[in-house]
C-alpha cells in the first residue's frame, strides 16, 4: 500500500458551479506535492472534501487503502489525516498558549476531563517547545486577535501537526503573508514537518515557492486537474502556462487571498 | 487534594454565610436561600453560556428538581431531604441525557427556543395534572435531615439555608475546577470556534452533550432546595417567565467568575423585593432598566466590577 491518499473521480457540485470534475490524485507515502490554481479553481474544495468537511456529489477516497468517505473531519482527523486553513482557524479569544494546550489535551484523548485541570504543567512546557520550534514563542501569552496573520498561520500548522500526522494538507499557508516573509515561515513549517516524516500536499500560488519544497505539482484549472507532474514539467506546460500561472500578458491576475 | 485561592475564598465566605444564619432575621435568611438557589440554576445556564448557548429553558431542570423533591415526599415517602434532593438531580440527569440527544444538534436561536418549547411542554403536562394540583401545584410534606426533623418554621428555615450554602460551596468548588478542565476549556473553545474543535478530532457534540447534562444537575439541584425553601412547587417553576429570569441574573452576573451568579442572584433578589414594595406595579420596569444599565455599562456582568483592577494593569 504504498499510496496514502487515493482519490477516484471525485466530483462536487454546487448548484450549476462544478468546483470539483473526476479528480483522480494519488499520493504517495513521504511525498511533498504543491497545488496550483487561480482563484476558484476549487483547490480548497478538494481539501474540504479529503478531510470530511464536504461531501463529494460522486467519488470515492482511500486513505491508506480504506474508504473514508462519509467519515467526519473528527474521524479523519483521528485516522491521520490533519489540515491548515486558508485563513487560521484559532480560538480568537484564548492566548496563544492555550490554543495549542486545547490542541495537546484534544491529541491525548478523545473525552476530555471533568475536573482535573487542562492547563497541565506538562501540557504548557510542550506546548513552549512547540511555539520555540515554529519560531512564535515571543506570542506566548497574546490574544490570537492581537497576533500578526503570518504568526497566526504558524499556529494554525502547529495545531494541526500536534496529533501526529501521516499526512498534513495545507491550504495556502502563506497567504496573506508578506513576500519577504513567505521563505522564512514555509521553511520553518517543512523543516518540522520533515523531522515527523509527513507526508504533504500544499496550496500555494508563489510558484518559487512552489518549486523550492515540492517533488509534484498538481494544477488545478475550474474543478479539474491540468497538469500533473515534475514542477519544471508542469510549469512548462502550455495550457499551466495560458490558464494558471499566467504567463501571457492578457491572463496576468492578482492574486487574492479568498 | 489540594485547594486554590478561589475555593478557599468561597469556603470562607460559606461559612461566614452560614454562622451569619444563625443571628439574621428569618425574612433575611429566606431571601438569601431563595437567592443562592436560584443561583445554582443560574450555574446550569451559565455553563451552557460558556459554550455560546443560551437555554431558555433552565426551568424545565429548577421544576424537576423541585417536583421531585414535592413528589417524593408527598407520595413516595421519601422524607429525608438529602434523598429527595439526590433524587432529584438524578431524574434531571435522565431528562437531559434524553433531551440531549437530541438537543445538541442545535446552535443558537435553535437551541434556545427547543429548550424552550421542552420546558413549555412540561409546564403544560404539570398544568393539566389534577392530582399535582394543577396551576396552583401542592406542599411539599415536613421533611427530616439523617432522621432529624427541624422544627417546622425557622428551623427548618435556617436548615435549608445552611443545606443550600453548603451544596452551593460544594457545587462552586466543582464548578470552578470543571470551568479550568478539559470540557470546560473545550466548551469555551467551541464557542469560539466549532470548526477547529472537530478538526482537532473532538466531538463538539458530545462535549457539549456532557455540559448540557452537568448544567442540568446543577439546575436541578437548585430546584429542588427552592421546594424545600418554600415548601410548595407548581408549574410556574417551568414557565418561561421563570427561564428568563435565570438568564437575566446569569447576565447581571456575567461569566467571569463562580462566585458571580449568587452575587447577581441575591441582588437580583434585593431589587425585585424592593421594587415591588415600592412600585408594585411597575417593578418589571425597574428590573428591566436594571438589565438596561448592566448591558450598556457592564456588558460583562457586576462581576466585572470586581475583576476591573486586575483586567486594567494587563490592558
Ligand atoms: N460552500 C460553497 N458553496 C457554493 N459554492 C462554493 C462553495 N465553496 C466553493 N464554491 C465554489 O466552488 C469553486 C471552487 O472554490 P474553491 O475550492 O474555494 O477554490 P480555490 O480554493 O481554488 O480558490 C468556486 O467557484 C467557488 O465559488
Ligand atoms: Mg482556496
Amino acid at each position: 500500500m504504498t499510496n496514502i491518499l487515493e482519490t477516484r473521480s471525485l466530483n462536487k457540485e454546487f448548484g450549476a458551479v462544478i468546483a470539483a470534475k473526476d479528480l483522480n490524485v494519488k499520493v504517495a507515502k513521504g511525498e511533498i506535492v504543491g497545488v496550483i490554481g487561480s482563484n476558484g479553481a476549487g483547490k480548497t474544495t478538494f481539501i474540504n472534501m479529503v478531510t470530511g468537511y464536504l461531501k463529494p456529489t460522486r467519488g470515492e477516497i482511500l486513505f491508506n487503502g480504506k474508504s473514508i468517505l462519509g467519515h467526519s473531519p473528527r474521524a479523519i482527523t483521528r485516522a491521520g489525516m490533519a489540515r491548515s486553513f486558508q485563513v487560521a482557524q484559532l480560538f480568537p479569544e484564548m492566548s496563544v498558549i492555550d490554543n495549542l494546550v486545547v490542541a495537546l489535551a484534544a491529541a491525548e484523548s478523545p473525552r476530555p476531563s471533568f475536573l482535573s485541570p487542562l492547563r497541565s504543567d506538562a501540557r504548557i512546557a510542550r506546548a513552549e517547545e512547540i511555539l520555540t520550534e515554529f519560531g512564535v514563542v515571543n506570542y506566548r501569552n497574546s490574544t490570537v486577535t492581537a497576533v500578526p496573520q503570518g504568526a497566526r498561520k504558524l499556529v494554525d500548522i502547529a495545531m494541526a501537526l500536534i496529533g501526529n500526522p501521516q499526512m498534513l494538507l495545507l491550504d495556502e499557508p502563506t497567504s496573506g503573508v508578506s513576500m519577504d516573509e513567505k521563505t522564512g515561515l514555509m521553511d520553518t513549517v517543512m523543516n518540522a514537518v520533515r523531522q515527523h516524516g509527513v507526508t504533504v500536499l500544499f496550496v500555494e500560488h508563489d510558484m518559487d515557492v512552489v518549486e523550492r519544497y515540492v517533488s509534484r505539482v498538481l494544477a488545478f484549472y475550474s474543478g479539474e486537474i491540468i497538469a500533473d507532474g515534475k514542477p519544471s514539467a508542469v510549469l512548462a506546460d502550455e495550457r499551466v502556462r495560458d490558464l494558471v500561472t499566467g504567463h501571457r500578458p492578457t491572463q496576468k491576475k492578482g492574486n487574492g487571498a479568498s | 487534594m489540594r485547594f486554590d485561592k478561589t475555593e478557599i475564598s468561597l469556603a470562607a465566605v460559606a461559612i461566614a454565610c452560614v454562622l451569619f444564619g444563625f443571628v439574621s432575621p428569618g425574612w433575611l435568611i429566606f431571601l438569601m436561600t431563595i437567592a443562592f438557589a436560584k443561583a445554582l440554576v443560574v450555574q446550569g445556564v451559565v455553563m451552557q453560556m460558556r459554550s455560546g448557548l443560551v437555554s431558555f429553558g433552565q426551568g424545565l431542570f429548577y421544576c424537576i428538581g423541585g417536583y421531585t423533591v414535592g413528589m417524593g415526599g408527598q407520595f413516595f415517602g421519601i422524607h429525608d431531604a438529602i434523598a429527595a434532593l439526590a433524587l432529584g438531580v438524578l431524574v434531571a440527569i435522565v431528562v437531559a441525557m434524553i433531551l440531549g440527544l437530541l438537543l445538541t444538534r442545535y446552535r443558537d436561536i435553535f437551541f434556545a427556543m427547543l429548550s424552550l418549547a421542552f420546558s413549555m411542554i412540561l409546564f403544560g403536562i404539570l398544568v393539566k395534572s389534577q392530582s399535582l394540583g394543577s396551576t396552583d401545584g401542592f406542599n411539599v410534606h415536613n421533611w427530616t435531615v439523617f432522621g432529624w426533623a427541624p422544627e417546622v418554621g425557622a428551623g427548618s428555615q435556617q436548615t435549608v439555608f445552611t443545606m443550600t450554602v453548603l451544596s452551593g460551596l460544594v457545587i462552586a468548588v466543582l464548578i470552578h475546577r470543571y470551568t479550568k478542565a478539559g470540557i470546560g476549556v473545550i466548551c469555551e473553545a467551541i464557542r469560539e470556534n466549532e470548526v477547529r474543535v472537530e478538526y482537532l478530532g473532538l466531538s463538539p457534540r458530545w462535549v457539549l452533550y456532557g455540559n448540557y447534562v452537568a448544567a442540568a444537575s446543577v439546575s436541578a439541584l437548585g430546584g429542588g432546595l427552592t421546594a424545600l425553601a418554600t415548601g410548595h412547587v407548581d408549574p410556574e417553576m417551568a414557565y418561561w417567565t421563570t427561564s428568563g429570569e435565570f438568564i437575566f441574573i446569569a447576565l447581571l452576573g456575567g461569566l467571569g467568575h463562580v462566585a458571580a451568579p449568587f452575587i447577581a442572584a441575591i441582588v437580583f433578589s434585593v431589587v425585585r423585593t424592593y421594587a415591588i414594595e415600592f412600585v408594585p406595579h411597575t417593578w418589571q420596569m425597574i428590573l428591566g432598566f436594571t438589565l438596561l444599565g448592566v448591558i450598556v455599562f457592564l456588558p460583562k456582568g457586576l462581576w466585572s466590577l470586581v475583576s476591573r483592577e486586575k483586567s486594567g494593569e494587563r490592558a
